[in-house]
């Protein structure tokens, strides 16, 4: 067979798509989006970042668009898959800025692929709105790329708050001052693990056991084992996703008995608790947000309608409302990228968690740092200036 | 002996995820960088068997295994066939089929991501302590360990009694020869890929019962499973399941007498010493 006239005639058929979606998006705003959707980091980002740019998008055409200069655009989503790999996540940006010509750049997700890109963003002069990149360096940060922002909070905040809420428990008698604290031998485990660390043994707490395991550890029963030996008050896990499932499986396996249980990523995310059902009750994790307020449950049914899936406790709802404050600034002064940064900066935005506006560091100064899963629900029980927390309640068993 | 036992328990599932490359590897020659995929492919069938239908994964995977015994028999007749035609020699073969199945493992994530999405999959299945001599341990690892023994010990009884079984081993030690003798290399060889295939695919549904599996995964298995078959000698179920059972315990005697850092680092330890001293396998003879 001769495969030439086929392969002509494909590659026209895609030239003229490809002219036929260009023109047809010159009234467009073209948004563009990078973020894992294969390697280590594609199950939290399926979770977490996704769903939430599809809702932001679907609501904004569904509406007739956004209102700019008088005029009502469209939203054209262009999105790349950066495999988890920085040197990814900087040619898509790259592609989106000089190819793709796009107006906006979605900020990547991750802590690592969102420092990877900050240089071009700011290079390009795209304004990054960053949710899922908790660091201590904001302040640097800011000053260095003056287009990057924080939404979700800083590390310390994310250790201290753990450690503020057991030392409550501890005051309230009821718990003791043993905790044993493991991480993800990853940038982020290392990172609030070090940040942890002083701040416990500052509270007066006495560190039983301390151990790290690597990324991708297929057994954590030595981790537990060794935990239980220790015979802590109370469990801290700095962990990621497919051990936090691990390290929870192998508690209930082992009844590992303590006052409180805490394990970080993925703890807020709905399979959490549709796996462990009643044997999460009472689990601490990482963020949490306020499923009572009336925005997050129109939010959770909007997510649930188009995304077919239900947002997380943590991270869904500060991406869904850091696109809401991307679309607030479009709305307010156009498509120049430089006006809506000095926007950024100036304004208070209305999102679904409340009033954010950013700090001389660029920073959101208000957000969730610890929840706890209570009657099937991951509610915040620490935050930086959000209503809506709760009492923490005491792990009680595994059954 | 809790060590030990964890250890066992561990080295089992290991023995799993590698059984089924080591038949592929060993027989058919084919070096399948998409092994990972097919494992991560029977997990997510018993996933959705148990979500769904709430069916057990210990019934799930005699759907699972003549499934994936026919598709990887296809991806075999299909895909590889030609390559194995074409090769003039072994070394040629090895490039080709890696290369093949490199790109196949690429497929195989783009398929399960835009079928399933890439969220991660997990379920509680027998998440329940089971108490042996005096220690606890989880029962859907404890399952997963009896089904691994289950399987490689009919493997090896079947390699090692029946007449087919013999023919594969004929075929493992010597391709040009085992052709003068009237077997028939070509059917027995994509028989052997999509046994292993279904081996593999049977052990990701009970991986599936305790281990968090996304669609992008599998390459974390396939290159467990590389390192084990290779320590094990190629084409070898015993030192396979040697290998599987060695690298188990190492890790957890490393996990609990040292530090759950050092793991991955006492296993890539434990493989150099394999290739430096054993570069044949752990049972293999040298190379004439």
């Amino acid at each position: 067979m001769n495969r030439r006239p086929f392969l002509k005639l494909v590659s026209a058929l895609t030239i003229a798509s490809a002219l036929a979606a260009n023109a047809a998006s010159a009234e467009n705003i073209r948004i563009g989006a990078v973020a894992p959707k294969t390697g280590p980091l594609a199950g939290g980002a399926a979770v977490t970042q996704w769903p939430s740019i599809k809702l932001w998008v679907n609501q904004i055409n569904e509406a007739g668009g956004l209102m700019v200069d008088g005029e009502k655009m469209m939203i054209d989503l262009i999105e790349y898959d950066d495999q988890t790999n920085p040197g990814e996540t900087i040619k898509a940006v790259q592609r989106l800025a000089t190819q793709d010509d796009a107006h906006f750049i979605i900020a990547p997700y991750g802590t690592g692929l969102n420092l990877a890109a900050a240089p071009l963003f700011d290079r390009y002069g795209y304004p990054q709105i960053a949710v899922s990149a908790i660091t201590d360096q904001q302040a640097d940060l800011s000053k260095k790329f003056p287009n990057m922002f924080f939404t979700l909070g800083t590390t310390t905040a994310l250790a201290a708050d753990v450690v503020k809420v057991l030392s409550e428990m501890r005051e309230a008698g009821q718990m003791g001052d043993k905790v044993a604290m493991v991480n993800v031998a990853d940038a982020f485990g290392i990172e609030l693990a070090t940040a942890a660390k002083p701040l416990f043994e500052d509270a007066g707490f006495n560190i039983v056991y301390e151990t790290s395991y690597p990324l991708g550890t297929q057994d954590l029963s030595p981790v537990i084992k060794g935990a239980a030996a220790a015979e802590p008050d109370a469990f801290i896990a700095w962990s990621y996703p497919p051990d936090t499932f691990g390290l929870t499986e192998q508690a209930m396996i082992e009844d590992l008995d303590v006052k409180a249980f805490y394990t970080a990523v993925a703890t807020p995310f709905p399979g959490y608790g549709a796996r462990f059902g009643a044997a999460a009750e009472g689990v601490l994790g990482a963020g949490g947000v306020n499923p009572e307020s009336p925005a997050f449950k129109e939010y959770a049914a909007a997510h649930e309608a188009v995304t077919e899936a239900k947002p997380d406790y943590w991270a869904s709802a500060t991406t869904y409302a850091s696109l809401q404050i991307l679309a607030q600034s479009i709305e307010a002064v156009g498509l120049d990228r430089a006006e809506v940064t000095a926007h950024l900066k100036a304004s208070t935005f209305d999102t679904i968690l409340g009033p954010i506006s950013f700090d001389e560091n660029n920073s959101n100064a208000d957000f969730w740092t610890v929840g706890q899963w209570q009657g099937g629900v991951f509610k915040g029980v620490a935050s930086r200036g959000r209503d809506g927390t709760v009492p923490v309640i005491l792990k009680d068993g595994w059954k | 002996m809790d060590i030990l036992i964890t250890g066992i328990l561990l080295g089992g599932t290991y023995a799993l995820i590698a059984m089924g490359l080591n038949l592929q590897y060993g027989v058919a020659r084919i070096m399948n960088l998409a092994n990972g995929e097919i494992l991560v492919a029977g997990g997510y069938f018993a996933f959705i068997a148990y979500t769904s239908t709430q069916l057990s994964p210990i019934l799930t995977i005699f759907l699972v295994a003549p499934l994936a015994f026919v598709l990887n028999w296809l991806i075999y007749r299909l895909m590889l066939q030609p390559l194995v035609n074409r090769a003039k020699n072994r070394g040629q073969l090895e490039t080709d089929s890696i290369l093949a199945t490199f790109g196949l493992s690429f497929i195989g994530v783009g398929l399960m991501l835009s079928f399933f999405g890439g969220d991660y999959f997990s379920y509680s299945f027998m998440a329940v302590p089971v108490e042996l001599l005096g220690n606890t341990y989880g029962a859907n690892r404890v399952l997963s360990f009896v089904m691994a023994v289950l399987i490689c010990g009919a493997l090896y009884v079947w390699l090692n009694r029946s007449r087919s079984g013999l023919s594969i081993r004929a075929i493992a030690t010597a391709p040009a020869s085992a052709r003068l003798v009237g077997i028939d290399v070509k059917e027995l060889s994509a028989l052997a890929f999509a046994l292993g295939g279904a081996v593999t695919a049977v052990g990701g549904a009970l991986i599936s019962t305790y281990l968090t599996l996304d669609a992008s995964t599998g390459v974390v298995f396939t290159l467990k499973a590389l390192i084990i078959v290779i320590m094990g000698g190629v084409g070898d179920v015993r030192g396979t399941i040697v290998a599987a059972l060695l690298l188990g315990v190492l890790e957890t005697v490393v996990a609990s007498l040292l530090d759950p850092g050092l793991t991955l680092a006492a296993a890539y330890v434990m493989f150099l010493g394999v290739l430096l001293f054993r570069p044949q396998g752990l049972f293999g003879k040298k190379a004439t």
